[in-house]
């Protein structure tokens, strides 16, 4: 399990017990927190009061049924929506002073199916340092492959790859932004079996070998164990509980 | 053979709409027999189009004597017109009346002020009515389908979009290749008429010409110049409209506003 192989936050003040942090002071080392942060479209609210932070290194898995905001949570963190209700503060700054293409490479986020552009790999790999005028070296696009399995993989013709591989060089292409935390939308949801095996092995080395800062949306409660220190379970949009993921997950 | 029968001009002319008419119903009886219910259609659109047209026609009978800045009025009500008309292929879109108003004026107004600065358009109001409409006409049509297609790909391409906002690409960045894809179809009919001139078709402009008893060879160098002016007319706007529009699709915090869901 990736926790345990890293720091383990888990014996942090939130892995003591279910702890909704709701008017609680949050911790020095939290990297990511929310204030009450909704988002309320056509009287419908999709996120509602949600309070909660990340800290440096843990993985924080968010559950839930379906319908429930996990996605809804995890766009909003990534600005692609706009809250209705509250903020979000990335390293203790308010995330609505800091300029949305600044956010997202901070926040970088891998969404549930891969939409990789076309061209090869190489060209999507530096589709996000581009858009700043950095040109990723031909060592740096051979290590991020490196990192998730598909070394010698940076000329091939994105239309040629298995559906595990495309989500395995969009994760690559997400972290080719250095970003303080990677968010996964339900990053195996969309393939099958053996390809999700692949892709959420990936997940866990490189969140053990890099002690990455995540926040991984999933419905699966097995992944979840498997890859987070921490749970968050929504329900109708409100966080129901938070904590260490058995207290979570198994109570 | 009509004009044995009717001699003052008007009877005539009346006799020879009735008999196109006659045919147009020829065509609803045949559809009817395999269970196809045109007529009640068809009839509305007749009548509305020949009121219509006669209207104009009088209006152009008036126009004959009627001041200079009665033109620039006149194709200025066009220009709304047609801005409301081609809106409504972007249904969903915000702001598409201003936009497309704005993109047809500046299109087809641009066109028509330079090509009469020039002296390729006629400023007689019984010439710059006509070549005038049919250049904001082309435009309209332009206009309507460069947004129809802008909205259905921009819809069909959420998730490329949000991924490439994701990594921090630019809002106007981010919808560049469905831009341009918008851009480039509007164009192919203004294109496919320049390119089956003469071949395909003789348009309505050059037949019109000829049977005023213009020469044959002016007459079609003339509407090769009108399809010319429409072409640019048309680029410009369709240039104008989507440019306008593809910020209207974001927040000012670049998140993409127009969602299968914004729609519902």
């Amino acid at each position: 399990m990736c926790g345990l192989n890293r720091s383990d936050p888990a014996t942090g003040p939130a892995a003591n017990g279910l702890n909704t942090l709701v008017g609680k002071s949050f911790n020095s080392d939290s990297i990511l927190r929310t204030e009450h942060l909704s988002r309320v479209v056509k009287d419908k609210a999709l996120v509602q009061d949600a309070t909660f932070e990340v800290r440096k290194g843990e993985v924080l898995a968010i559950v839930g049924p379906s319908g429930s905001g996990k996605t809804s949570l995890l766009r909003l963190l990534n600005r692609l929506d706009e809250p209705t209700a509250g903020t979000v503060y990335v390293d203790g700054v308010d995330y609505r002073t800091i300029e949305p293409r600044d956010l997202r490479r901070q926040l970088g986020m891998v969404t549930q199916r891969p939409y990789l552009f076309p061209g090869t790999v190489a060209d999507n790999l530096r589709f996000g340092p581009a858009q700043r005028s950095e040109l990723l070296s031909q060592d740096s696009v051979e290590a991020l492959l490196a990192n998730v399995g598909l070394k010698g993989y940076a000329g091939r013709n994105v239309a040629n790859l298995s559906g595990g591989e495309a989500q395995r060089v969009s994760v690559a292409r997400t972290l080719a932004n250095s970003p303080l935390v990677l968010l996964l939308d339900e990053p195996t949801s969309a393939l099958d079996e053996a390809a999700k095996l692949e892709v959420e092995s990936s997940i866990q080395k490189l969140i053990r070998d890099q002690a990455l800062t995540c926040i991984l949306v999933t419905h699966d409660v097995g992944q979840a164990g498997r890859l987070a220190d921490r749970a968050l379970l929504l329900d109708s949009g409100r966080i129901v509980r938070i904590g260490s993921v058995n207290e979570v997950l198994h109570a | 053979m009509l004009n044995l029968i009717f001699h003052p001009q008007l009877q005539l002319g009346f006799a020879q709409a009735g008999v196109a008419a006659l045919a147009a119903f020829a065509v609803i009886l045949l559809a009817r027999k395999r269970e196809i219910h045109l007529e009640g259609e068809l009839l509305v659109a007749m009548v509305r189009g020949i009121v219509q047209i006669i209207a104009v026609g009088s209006i152009l009978l008036l126009l004959l004597r009627a001041p200079r800045w009665t033109s620039a009025f006149l194709l200025a009500v066009m220009i709304v017109a047609a801005g409301a008309t081609s809106a409504r292929r972007a249904k969903g879109m915000p702001d598409a009346l201003r936009v497309s108003t704005w993109a047809i004026a500046f299109g087809a107004g641009t066109t028509i002020a330079l090509m009469m600065l020039l002296g390729v358009i006629d400023p007689a109001i019984t010439s710059l009515v006509p070549v005038g409409s049919m250049i904001i006409a082309n435009t309209m049509n332009t206009n309507g389908v460069a947004l129809n297609r802008l909205r259905a790909d921009v819809l069909a391409h959420v998730g490329e979009i949000e991924t490439a906002l994701a990594l921090g690409a630019e809002a106007k960045e981010s919808v560049s290749p469905y831009v341009q894809a918008s851009f480039e179809a509007s164009l192919i009919p203004a294109i496919d008429s320049l390119r089956s001139l003469g071949i395909v078709w003789i348009p309505g402009l050059m037949a019109g010409m000829l049977l005023s008893g213009a020469r044959p060879v002016y007459a079609a160098i003339y509407q090769f110049t009108v399809l010319a002016m429409i072409f640019a007319a048309s680029g410009l706007t369709s240039l104008a409209s989507t440019l306008l529009m593809r910020g209207r699709v974001f927040s000012p915090a670049a998140q993409l506003l127009l969602q299968p869901s914004s729609l519902a």
